[in-house]
């Protein structure tokens, strides 16, 4: 079995129109919005340029790693993630059938970011932006008071786009808005998904490249913004004395990971469609670079308009100190400047103590502004449709931003629908005679009518579950499961006589040394940091209460018992799956083994798969 | 006569300074800030336009009460500053020394507020009545909403997609099936005579050849 198998070549497979679209659409997968906003996030939380050094770690001894892994598996042996691991070895068959859930489980909720993503963006071709300004209420004798409270960005997306009830446990309403966008997100996903990868393939020219280019506009857009160099000195600087918390070391871990879309199951389905004789090592440390290269290309203009917005807010406040002082002192307009606004206070704080005190200025901290961070969510729809109103002729600002948004989804999304479609497909749930097209259009029925739950009102809190619990620690588990079963199972030996028929070269120490010992020694160090970090305290969430004291600050609030259920039953679904098909496996063949005249086909269908 | 009318006019300057002064009944207090609004084209705030003013607020009252009985006498400014802010007044000229209500004076502005402000080309911003409030103006709603429009035109698109691509891969399926079909037609027709893969027919047209060293050449052959 070890011996070179020659693969039929007219297996009726199907097959990349040509190298660029399989590297294309695993450099789409692997790019997503978390390049956008968490890379950055962590960036300046962790001690800017510092971050880089625990990322590029991570990088070399657990991304490619597991990247040339998952791609050599594919390729090798052909077939879906189910399909792959019950050719390794049936009690294996459980890791493949885990990412399939992790698969199923992400694309519901990632769809609804998307859905998001889109009603922001149809939105934005209204003059003016929808989220610039508060609107009147019930007798217009002022604004909409929980518009006045927060600020209109704010009350956009929490009334306007989530209308989101102030706890988990109030479901809200169906917000119908949310469920036609969601429709046209599904509809676009089955648009391009309908015939597997001949369909995708096309698409992903579009959709992988269309973010760099508005990445690049952004770029040049974001460099002659004032304030933006402020900005990027703040990124950038480096403070080493990050690097001694073990926090920094995690987040550096973790963010490789997902950021690749490991363990997802999408990568083998893409790379099953190759032909064997290709480079699949070249290939996973390409998408690997690529994939940090575009996250430090994205966080350049993230972080200009960042500056930007820190600046003008800095700006206001001054601004605003600076008309109280004049109108209390009725001294002339343009009397007092930013530039000599401290030499003015001075001077009339020690003439006019009182006045000054009874004015109630704030103070204005430029520092304090850079240091308001946020991911997530949060930085795309609240802090960066907030710079896009002070930038000239924002309809477009705003319409190209959330164009590549979705962009960036969409690409991601394909490789997650892809690990859900191929082990159904090899499955044969549907007859062999019915067209792709419904199988696929089953799954997006079927998807975008359970993802309905995502658009009641306390929608939002749950995606974050989702998002915290479904798509972390499962993760980890299948991964490590991945490189074990491959080195110890399989066999290094016999994998690695694979990789050499398949890339033409001998393997290089590097990856004998990664996938036997450093890889799962590093995941499980990471999984077990992980899940001691989440047991530390109580599972909770920020709620938005309008009627909360501390409004507009967000309350924080503890889950439930019966959420917390639900969280651990979406950690530890997909793992169990693990033990759980090893165990249906074992038991078949007892009961096999225990009928002498039953010949066991699995020597014949091992051989079959194999060949 | 010189000395009465000396008295007379102390008196009424006294009275004027007891009716406007800041925080005095039915007083208001005005704040004007050119050079936000006007920039580069920033006009220097004097007796002129103090002049302009008294005669923007003596208009505001006659349109208001429609009687014409406010001059701009009536009108009195104080507390002039430089930032520019000041105080004004109207007074009754019916009844002596009084001031007008400050609440008729009030409706009278409001109601003029958009001639006011034209006057000297500032908004309600930057030529603030520091106790009058301005109405908001009313959101601008378009007839149709906008993002159902654009929802629309996207849908429209994604469905015409939708429905392209499976009607062609019906007729990719289709075609797929009868050339299928048409191939096993034509096999079956040839396997009814076939010899070595050739069929039997091809072997009598005249393309074929005989072999000349196989041909009956009696003369070859030895007679029996």
């Amino acid at each position: 079995l070890s011996a070179t198998p020659e693969i039929p070549k007219e297996d009726g497979r199907p097959k990349w129109d040509n190298k660029f679209q399989y590297l294309l659409s695993c450099i789409g997968f692997a790019v997503g919005l978390g390049n956008v906003w968490r890379f950055p996030y962590l960036c300046q939380i962790h001690g800017g340029g510092a971050f880089l050094i625990p990322y590029f770690v991570a990088l070399v001894f657990e991304g490619i790693p597991l990247l040339h892994l998952e791609l050599a598996l594919g390729q090798r042996l052909r077939k879906g993630s189910i399909g792959a691991w019950n050719t390794i070895s049936p009690y294996l068959e459980g890791v493949g059938a885990g990412s399939w859930v992790v698969s199923v489980l992400v694309s519901l909720y990632y769809n609804i970011v998307l859905t998001w993503v889109m009603w922001y963006f149809i939105n934005s071709f209204q003059e003016p932006l929808p989220w610039s300004v508060c609107p009147l209420n019930e007798n217009r004798t002022g604004f909409n008071e929980e518009c006045y409270e927060s600020t209109a960005v704010n009350y956009f997306w929490y009334r306007k786009t989530l209308n989101i009830t102030p706890d988990i446990a109030e479901s809200g309403t169906l917000q119908w808005w949310l469920i036609l966008c969601l429709a046209t997100c599904w509809a676009i996903v089955y648009l391009c998904t309908i015939r597997g990868i001949e369909t995708t393939g096309k698409a992903i020219y579009v959709t992988a490249i269309f973010p760099y280019l508005v990445l690049t506009i952004f770029l040049i857009q974001g460099l002659t913004l004032p304030g933006a160099t402020d900005g990027l000195i703040y990124l950038f600087t480096p403070n080493l004395n990050t690097l001694k918390n073990p926090r920094v070391w995690l987040d550096a871990a973790t963010q490789i990971f997902f950021s690749l879309s490991l363990a997802f199951g999408g990568l083998i389905a893409f790379a099953s469609y190759n032909s064997t004789k290709n480079d699949c090592e070249k290939d996973a440390v390409t998408v690997a670079i690529v994939n940090s290269m575009t996250s430090l290309y994205a966080s350049i203009p993230v972080f200009s308009v960042l500056g930007f917005k820190a600046t003008t807010a800095y700006w206001d406040c001054l601004d605003r100190n600076i008309i109280s002082v004049i109108n209390e002192f009725d001294l002339p307009e343009e009397s007092i400047m930013r530039q000599n606004y401290t030499s003015w206070i001075s001077f009339l704080n020690s003439s006019y103590p009182e006045k000054i005190a009874g004015l109630k200025l704030k103070s204005c901290n430029l520092q304090e502004f850079l240091d308001q961070s946020v991911s997530g969510t949060g930085l795309a729809f609240i802090v960066f449709t907030q710079a896009i109103i002070l930038m000239p002729g924002s309809q477009a600002w705003a319409i190209l931003f959330f164009i590549m948004l979705f962009s960036l989804g969409l690409s991601s999304m394909f490789g997650n629908v892809e690990g859900v479609f191929t082990p159904l497909l090899e499955l044969q749930i549907i007859p062999k005679s019915a067209p792709k097209e419904l199988l696929s259009g089953i799954i997006c029925l079927i998807s975008f009518l359970i993802a309905l739950c995502f658009t009641l009102g306390s929608g939002s809190y749950w995606i974050d579950i989702f998002d915290r619990y479904a798509a972390s620690v499962p993760l980890l588990v299948i991964a490590f499961f991945e490189v074990v079963g491959v080195a110890y199972v399989y066999k290094i030996n016999r994998f690695s006589k694979d990789v050499e028929w398949m890339t033409g070269r001998k393997l290089n120490l590097y990856w004998h040394i990664t996938w036997r010992f450093i890889s799962p020694l590093l995941l499980l160090i990471v999984f077990t940091a992980f899940v001691t970090l989440q047991m530390q305290k109580p599972p909770s969430y920020t709620a938005w209460n309008p009627k909360y004291e501390g409004f507009p600050m967000k309350e924080e609030k503890v889950y439930p018992l019966w959420v917390q259920a639900i969280c651990v039953l979406l950690a530890a679904l997909p793992c169990l799956c693990v033990p759980l098909v090893a165990l249906f496996h074992l038991v078949k063949q007892k009961r096999r083994s225990k009928d002498p005249s039953f010949v066991p086909p699995e020597v014949f269908s091992h051989q079959g798969a194999n060949s | 006569m010189l000395r009465t009318l000396l008295l007379t006019l102390s008196v009424v300057a006294i009275a004027h300074a007891e009716l406007c002064k800041p925080d005095a009944q039915n007083a208001f207090k005005v704040r004007i800030s050119i050079k936000t609004a006007l920039g580069d084209n920033a006009y220097a705030w004097d007796a002129n336009e103090e002049y302009l003013f008294k005669a923007m607020v003596a208009f505001a009252m006659r349109r208001y009460s429609s009687k014409s009985t406010t001059q701009i006498s009536n009108v009195l400014l104080c507390n002039v500053t430089d930032r520019v802010s000041f105080w004004f007044v109207v007074t009754d000229s019916s009844k002596n020394v009084t001031t007008v209500p400050g609440s008729e004076v009030e409706a009278a502005i409001r109601m003029n507020r958009n001639r006011i402000n034209s006057a000297f080309l500032l908004s309600d911003k930057t030529l603030q009545f520091l106790k009058i409030t301005s109405t908001l103006s009313p959101p601008v709603e378009p007839s149709a909403p906008v993002w159902l429009i654009v929802f629309g035109v996207v849908l429209c698109l994604i469905v015409a997609g939708i429905v392209f691509l499976i009607v062609s891969g019906i007729q990719k399926r289709k075609k797929k099936n009868k050339e299928s079909t048409e191939r096993e037609n034509l096999e079956e027709k040839v396997e009814v005579t076939l010899e070595n893969g050739i069929p039997c027919e091809a072997l009598d047209l005249k393309a074929g050849h005989i072999n000349g060293v196989f041909a009956a050449d009696d003369e070859r052959f030895t007679s029996l």
